[in-house]
This record gives structure tokens, sequence and C-alpha cells, in this order.
């Protein structure tokens, strides 16, 4: 790749245009909050882990993680075992309506989901799903299953249809021939497919608080608690956004060397 | 490559067509029903027609003022971000090292901000800008100049303005960059050969590469800030006064805050139309080009 004048430089400070708040939210998340408010200090004159302590241990708190976690991964499965198959028609096949129906599905992605926050709570409350993590996985649903779709459609047109022919040629049933032949070679890209079903679910808020009030509250949701008559916690505000970093953090670790490819949505 | 028609691939795309019809085309209907009735409280709903309508498309009504004023205010807001973000994450994607750990090390920072939820981002910014508590809000207040964004409306929007090149500069940037590597090396040997300048390479070779993804991801940012919620939401709230008041916020407040379903779904049709004419003029454009350099770039 050819190089530009100055790259080390231009490089060197958005890296650290994006890391400055992130080191600031943890750099507040080990001070006391008598001395987040006395002090102006790069870092924690003395270090504490009172607030992660009162996340670990508080199951007000923790339960947040927990229920967010568990409609991200309800939400990744469904999307990801729905969005194959229809990848898959969408690459190999022509269909009556395939291109409307293409873009009906990407214009789910697009809307807006403060148009949708009433609805859904009319919707879920009605079939008796609300405050479940279901209702949220499934409201997720609306803008990840498109997003996979399409994703998982662009690694699928870059396996060459030639191999679909010889196993069907060989005897494999449907089934076998997508478990056996084709999920290995698009195995990458289930894996980016994946980490955006469970990027966009994890970042959302809004559908997420308007679906749940106590059983499946998300973390986002809690972290609203530390505004009480006392004043702002704030310790215990950037101890819990710190925490919500790490989960990400993880998740793009395995994925690292696909992200650029994944993020061009397999289509580059 | 030629596709096959054959319509029992229907089967294989029915489950998304029920699952995401069942999410998408109910709520919708609630809400046509909602924008054509008027309620004055225990659920007894009235035929109001096109009423709310009208309101919300005339600026003189108190509806129709705040939808447009929220709109122009959203509009400039995705222009700004756009005109900022699209540059920038060009650049850094023209600077990304050429090999090794550090490309690795550069992704994963990238992507950092892109998967932090979306009010820890808000918050992230609510308190860094603060001039008491505040890394950035001290900093400025040090230098005597006098910023603080609950008060004063452009500083509000400056803040929100540079959270949001924050948050999604990366996206951009890891686009441009997937299209970057897709471009074999020999053409910037025969560049060199014919002694082009750098930006002869830039305009000539690397852009016209980058146009696929420079598209998807213009879009998808055009999109995403012109729904954008939580993030303004946690740290101005919309304020000061309405001054970062957009779209979706003023949406939730009629609808959540207020419970005026009818003027809420009015405007959540118009808003969706005016996403979903965006979204077609995307489509078609995105559908041409590929056609247009799918064979030359073969795959990947």
């Amino acid at each position: 790749m050819q190089q530009i004048p100055g790259r080390h430089i231009i490089l060197t400070l958005f890296l650290i245009f994006l890391l400055l708040p992130i080191y600031w939210l943890i750099n507040m998340s080990f001070k006391t909050n008598t001395e987040i408010i006395s002090t102006m200090t790069l870092w924690p004159n003395r270090p504490t882990l009172d607030n992660y302590r009162i996340i670990f241990t508080d199951p007000s708190w923790y339960s947040g993680y927990i229920n967010s976690l568990t409609y991200v991964v309800i939400n990744t499965i469904l999307s990801i075992s729905f969005a194959l198959p229809a990848a898959y028609a969408f690459s190999r096949y022509r269909f009556l309506g395939d291109k409307h129906l293409f873009f009906w599905l990407l214009s789910n992605r697009m809307a807006p989901p403060a148009v949708f926050a009433l609805p859904f709570f009319n919707l879920y409350s009605a079939i008796n799903l609300f405050d479940t993590p279901w209702a949220v996985a499934l409201a997720h649903c609306l803008f990840n299953i498109p997003l996979a779709v399409w994703i998982l459609e662009g690694f699928i047109s870059s396996v060459p249809r030639e191999i679909d022919e010889t196993a069907f040629l060989d005897g494999y049933s449907f089934p076998r021939f997508f478990l056996k032949v084709l999920m290995p070679l698009i195995a990458s890209g289930v894996g980016v497919a994946a980490f955006f079903c469970f990027m966009f679910s994890w970042v959302e808020l809004l559908l997420a608080r308007t679906l749940t009030s106590v059983n499946a509250k998300p973390i986002a949701a809690t972290m609203t608690r530390t505004v009480s008559a006392a004043g702002m916690d704030w310790g215990l505000l950037a101890a819990a956004g710190v925490l919500t970093i790490l989960p990400g953090a993880l998740v793009i670790w395995f994925v690292r060397n696909y992200i650029a490819r994944g993020f061009a949505l397999g289509r580059v | 490559m030629e596709k096959i028609v054959n319509q029992k691939a229907w089967l294989l795309v029915l489950p998304v067509f029920v699952l995401v019809a069942f999410s998408a085309i109910i709520p919708l209907m609630t809400v046509v029903n909602y924008s054509v009735q008027d309620t004055f409280g225990n659920n007894q709903f009235f035929w109001n027609g096109v009423g709310w309508y009208k309101d919300l498309l005339d600026p003189s009504t108190e509806l129709g003022g705040r939808f447009f004023a929220s709109l122009w205010r959203n509009l400039l807001f995705s222009a700004a971000v756009l005109a900022i973000e699209i540059p920038l994450g060009i650049l850094v994607a023209l600077s990304m090292p050429r090999e090794g750990w550090r490309v690795a090390a550069c992704l994963i920072i990238l992507a950092l901000p892109l998967l932090i939820p979306w009010n820890v981002v808000g918050t992230i910014w609510q308190i860094f800008g603060r001039s008491d508590i505040g890394l950035l809000g001290y900093t400025l207040n040090l230098f005597g100049l006098n910023y603080n964004y609950v008060a004063n409306p452009l500083d509000a929007w400056l803040t929100i303005i540079a959270m949001d090149v924050w948050h999604w500069t990366s996206l951009v940037a890891l686009l441009c960059y997937a299209g970057l590597k897709s471009i074999p090396e020999a053409y910037y040997q025969a560049a060199h050969i014919d002694g082009a300048s750098r930006w002869a390479v830039f305009t000539a070779i690397q852009l016209p590469k980058m146009k696929r993804v420079l598209l998807i991801a213009f879009l998808l940012r055009f999109m995403d800030s012109f729904m954008i919620y939580t993030e303004p939401f946690v740290v101005t709230g919309g304020g000061p006064g309405n001054s970062t008041t957009f779209l979706s916020i003023e949406l939730v407040k009629l609808a959540l805050g207020q419970f005026d379903l009818g003027k809420a779904a009015a405007m959540s049709i118009v808003y969706n139309l005016i996403v979903l004419i965006v979204c077609w003029v995307f489509y078609t454009v995105m559908t041409n080009v590929g056609t247009e350099r799918r064979p030359e770039t073969g795959g990947v």
C-alpha cells in the first residue's frame, strides 16, 4: 500500500484522541468520589477497587450484565441461524421479488429505533414477552437479521458455485452440504456476522430499555441508577462503564484478522 | 456469476421473512393506526383522518414547528459529522501501518469505540467534557476558554460533534482500509514506473477502488446520524433549551414522554418515509456500482 507523508503523526494523534476519553473513564473508576470532586489528577492518587467491588457484590448491578449478555447471545444465535439459508438463497438464486425483498430487509436496518419503541412495547406486552430477554432479542432481530443476511451474502458469493454443484453430484443432501461443505468455507464470514450482531445488540439501549422493567433490565439502564439525591456517584458510573467496554474488547480480539473485511460487509 | 432462477429459494428466505415481518410490519401497522386517530384518554380513540399529518407538515402549527426545527437540526448535524468523518476516515486509512503486529494493534484500537454501548459513549463524553471533573472541559477552561456544554448551545453542539467523530470515524477508516487492502501491489508499481505523483496515485487508483466502501460508509453514517438518540440524550438531554433535540429525541419525547400517540405516530411515519427514500437511493446506487465493478475486482 502506498504511504502518505506524515502518516505516523496523523495516526498517533488520532489513536490518542480515541484513547484519551477511555483512559479518563478508567482513571475515574479507580478513584473515590471525594478524590474525583476535590482534585484534578491525571492518575488516581490512592487507587481504590471499591467501585468495582460494589458492582460485583450487588446483585442489582451484576444482574444487569447477565441480562444484557443473555439477550445479546440469544439475538446473535437467532440472527445467524435465520440469516444463513436466506443469504445462500440471495447469493445463488433469482426468485420472484428477490430484489424487493432484499431492499425491504435493508430498509429495516435503516429504520430509526425510536419509531418502533412504542409499538414494540404494545406488541411484546400483548404476547406476554415484556420484560424478558426474548423480547429484546427478537426486537434487535429487526436490524441484526438484515445486517447478517447482507454480510453472509457477500461471503457466500465469494465461494465459487462449482463447489455446490460438485457436492450435489457427489450425492450430498442440501442440509449436509450446507453444514459439511459450505459452513467451513464461510466460517470467517459467520464469525464476522456474529461479531456484528453481538456489537449492535450490545450497544443498543433505546429498545432494550423500553422493553424491560425489572427482571431483564440491561446494564445500560441500570447505570442511570447512579444519579441519586446525594448527587452523582461518578466513580461507580465510571467503573460500570469500563465493565461494559470489556466484552466488546474481548470480541474484537477474536475477530481482529477479519475485522477490516467484515466492516466492508464482506464485499470489497 | 449468473444466478439460476429457482422459486424454491423462497423456502430458504421464508424464516427470515416471517421473523422480520413480525418485528417490522405489525408495529408499523400499529403506528399507522395511531396516526389517523385522536384520543382523550381512557383508551377511547376517534377517527382523525390526515389531521395530524396536516399539522406535522405545516411549520406554523406547534407540532409542525417542532418537527421542522428538529429535522433541520438533524440534517445540519448529519452534514457536519459526514463532512468531518469521511475525509478524516480516509486520512486515517491511508496512514495505517503496512504490516506486522502494529496493524492488529491499530485495528483493535480503532474498533474499540464502536463496541461501547451508546449510553456509555454518552457517559464518557459527559464526564470528559465537564469543566469540574473532565479532562477536556478542565483543560479548555484552564486556557481561559469559557467552555460549558450544559449552558452554552454552541459548546453543546461542538461536544456532540466531537463525540460522534470519536465514536464513528473508525467505521469509515476501517471500511476504507478494507478497500485499500484490495488494491494489488502491481498497480502501485505501474504508477511508480509512470512517475505518478502521490496525489495522482490517490485520485487515479485509491479513490476509485474505495468508491464502493465509501458509499457504504457514507450512507451508514448518514442513516445512523439521522436516527441518533442515545448519545446526545445522555450528554445534553436535548438541551440547552431545545438546541440539540434531534428527530429521534423529539419523537421519543412525544411518544413516551407526553403520550401524544397520534402526533408521534404521524411523525414516525414521515420520519420513516424520509429514511426509506434515502435508503432506496442508496440501494439503487449500490447495486449499480456493484454490477460495474464486480467482474474487475473478482471476488474479495
